[in-house]
């Protein structure tokens, strides 16, 4: 069977669920070879095996981290020469998005970015994109070269599916582009414990009817009730009230949750954008004429600071 | 010193208009109003923003492919303060993917000759992101993408790129292509002196033999994607709508428990 090559996403060797989302969506299309580089490479091994990666290519180098981007392209590079794969599968992050399209023009192939499914075709992976915000589903393929595709997180069940791992050393020598530009400096960002929000099965958001920073402690008293991640509205970011790497939108995240509960938020399309996919919808608003209601499997008319906490405490009591 | 700014600015479907797709499966541009990306908007503040922090002599020239109304996103870059305009419009061109996109791109920057590119982060109708490392691998030069505050000095440009997992200050060589947020800094409005003064700054227009590119290396039949299908997705079936009356949040989590999310 072909081999299909995926990026891995990771932090010091922690696999983050996007990529083992698309070991499951590689295994549909040919054999799953991870490709893991930067610190902790090698550490990945175990986890990938777990979940179907025939073989891992490793490589470790500072360069991953003190400069953006191409290092990485370059490696990945290396390893479609090395493996001749079928495919290329990236996580679709920011980052990913653009390792990706680099590499897709250096092998002289196409690239689709932001797949929400993939399906073998008789001419190679088909991907579904989520266009317009979420108003339409496409299919789409990449009609030359080898299909470079980028898959958005929660596109997959992550499933176990042993396989060998094999650890192979990766050898990468670094383009002229690849010191171009520099990192001079990187500030991890604090964790808040909640999960990551484009990986949560539940995320809860506030918008501007939370009407101020201090009142996010509602939503995120909520959110913790349901071991949710917590989202805002670009109209809360661009307050001050929450933190922009949390914000749900085209120009936020594009989170795709089992469960997403909007209060306080209007349903503006830049927001839908971003939220418009999840598969169960749920929102607090006063205004019964708010868009939002337009998309809610179930939607409460009402005060957010009346319903919320509530809402909160009667979770909890459910939970025990 | 001078330092010559390239803006890439897109003309897009309005994205509150009802947008949908042509019979050949690429985007209906006739039944929705066009409009300057407003992602773009932030490219051309921060062009200007450059210039006006500089001591250099800057010029910033503002490039857009796309149809004939493509011209209506010049104008308004134009009438936001920039100083020229290039137009690349060819019928061969519909259809074109980003891959094809950024060739046309890049061999118009070379044509104008370039310090420095800006564009938004991503379009508001592809909405790929993609364009501005594209632009960087096919010039050469070093991409200082997805900042949220840029500043250009002595031939160096600086920015933070706030990422998924951390913040971190990036720092390249002119020339570079940069791409710059929506949280870099709000746009201004075009004032009526700028709306005047618009309408008399240079608009070029080249097609495709200006920037010697064969028609087989961009449109629709030579895109290296291919879509094959687009289909509405089906309205949501109408939920289920409450008044609170004191006990809203109870019922909901009624709702949650019986979805089996409590
Ligand atoms: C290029 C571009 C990109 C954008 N990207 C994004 C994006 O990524 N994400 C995003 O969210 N937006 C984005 N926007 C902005 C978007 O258009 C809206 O302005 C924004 O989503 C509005 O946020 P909101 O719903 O919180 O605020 P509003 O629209 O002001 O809505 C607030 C809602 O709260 C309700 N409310 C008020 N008080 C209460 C209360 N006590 N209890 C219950 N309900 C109450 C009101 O009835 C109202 O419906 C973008 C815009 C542009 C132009
Ligand atoms: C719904 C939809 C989905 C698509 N999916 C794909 C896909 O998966 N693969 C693919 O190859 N193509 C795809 N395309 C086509 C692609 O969007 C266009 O080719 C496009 O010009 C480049 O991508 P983008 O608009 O998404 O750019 P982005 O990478 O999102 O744009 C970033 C910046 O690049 C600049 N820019 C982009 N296009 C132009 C332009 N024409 N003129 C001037 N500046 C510009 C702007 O500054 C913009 O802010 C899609 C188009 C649509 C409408």
């Amino acid at each position: 069977m072909a081999e299909v090559l995926v990026y891995v996403d990771h932090v010091d060797g922690a696999v983050r669920k996007p990529t083992l989302e698309l070991l499951t969506l590689a295994r549909r299309v040919g054999e799953p070879v991870a490709v893991a580089l930067g610190n902790g490479a090698g550490d990945t091994a175990a986890a990938l095996a777990e979940h179907g990666a025939v073989k891992v290519l490793t490589h470790e180098a500072a360069e991953y981290a003190d400069y953006l981007v191409v290092p990485k392209v370059d490696a990945l590079q290396a390893a479609v020469e090395a493996v001749s794969p079928a495919a290329v599968l990236v996580p679709s992050s920011a980052e990913g998005k653009e390792i990706a399209a680099r590499l897709a023009l250096r092998l002289g192939s196409g690239v689709i970015t932001d797949a929400v499914d993939l399906e073998a075709g008789d001419e190679g992976p088909v991907a579904t994109q989520s266009v317009f915000a979420a108003a339409f589903t496409t299919k789409s393929r990449v009609s030359k070269g080898t299909p470079v595709i980028t898959v958005k997180p929660n596109s997959a069940a992550v499933e176990a599916a042993p396989a060998a791992g094999a650890v192979e050393a990766l050898s990468v020598s670094f383009s002229a582009q690849a010191t171009g530009t520099k990192v001079t400096s990187r500030t991890p960002r604090e964790s808040t414990g909640r999960p990551e929000l484009t990986e949560a099965a539940i995320v809860v958001s506030g918008g501007r009817g939370v009407n101020g920073a201090e009142n996010f402690a509602i939503i995120e008293a909520l959110a913790d009730s349901l071991g949710a991640a917590v989202g805002a509205s670009r109209a809360a970011v661009d307050a001050g009230w929450y933190p922009h790497t949390n914000q749900v939108g085209q120009t936020g995240k594009s989170v795709s949750p089992q469960l997403y509960i909007a209060s306080g938020i209007s349903g503006a399309i830049q927001h839908r954008a971003g939220m418009q996919t999840s598969k169960t919808i749920v929102a607090i608003n006063k205004d019964a004429e708010a868009p939002i209601f337009d998309l809610v499997d179930y939607g409460v008319v009402g005060d957010l600071f009346d319903v919320v906490p509530q809402l909160t405490e009667e979770v909890k009591t459910r939970k025990g | 010193m001078s330092l010559r700014i390239v803006v890439t600015v897109k003309y897009v479907p309005d994205a509150t208009g009802d947008r949908h797709f042509a019979d050949d499966l690429t985007v209906d541009r006739d039944d929705v109003d066009g409009l300057l990306s407003e992602l773009d908007e932030y490219a051309v503040e921060q062009a200007l923003q450059i210039s006006e922090n500089s001591d250099d002599d800057v010029e910033i020239t503002v490039l857009t492919v796309g149809p004939e109304d493509a011209k209506d996103a010049l104008r308004k870059a134009l009438s936001m303060g920039a100083d020229k305009a290039i137009h690349v419009e060819d019928d061969d061109l519909h259809g074109t993917d980003a891959i094809g996109t950024s060739l046309v791109l890049a061999k118009a920057i070379e044509k104008a000759g370039y310090d420095l590119v800006v564009s938004g982060m991503a379009s508001t109708d592809g909405t790929m992101g993609v364009v501005p490392a594209l632009l960087a691998e096919r010039l050469g030069v070093p991409q200082v993408t997805l900042l949220s505050e840029v500043s250009v000095e002595d031939g160096t440009v600086k920015g933070r790129r706030d990422g998924d997992s951390a913040t971190e200050q990036l720092e390249a060589s002119l020339p570079a292509v940069v791409s710059v947020t929506d949280q870099s800094g709000e746009a201004r409005y075009p004032s009526f002196k700028g709306i005047m003064a618009a309408k008399k700054k240079p608009v070029q227009s080249w097609d495709l033999s200006d920037l010697d590119i064969d028609e087989d290396e961009v449109g629709l039949e030579n895109a290296y994607t291919t879509v094959d299908s687009a289909t509405e997705r089906p309205a949501r079936t109408a939920g289920t709508i409450v008044k609170d009356e004191g006990e809203g949040g109870k019922q909901l989590a009624a709702f949650l428990a019986e979805r089996k999310f409590v």
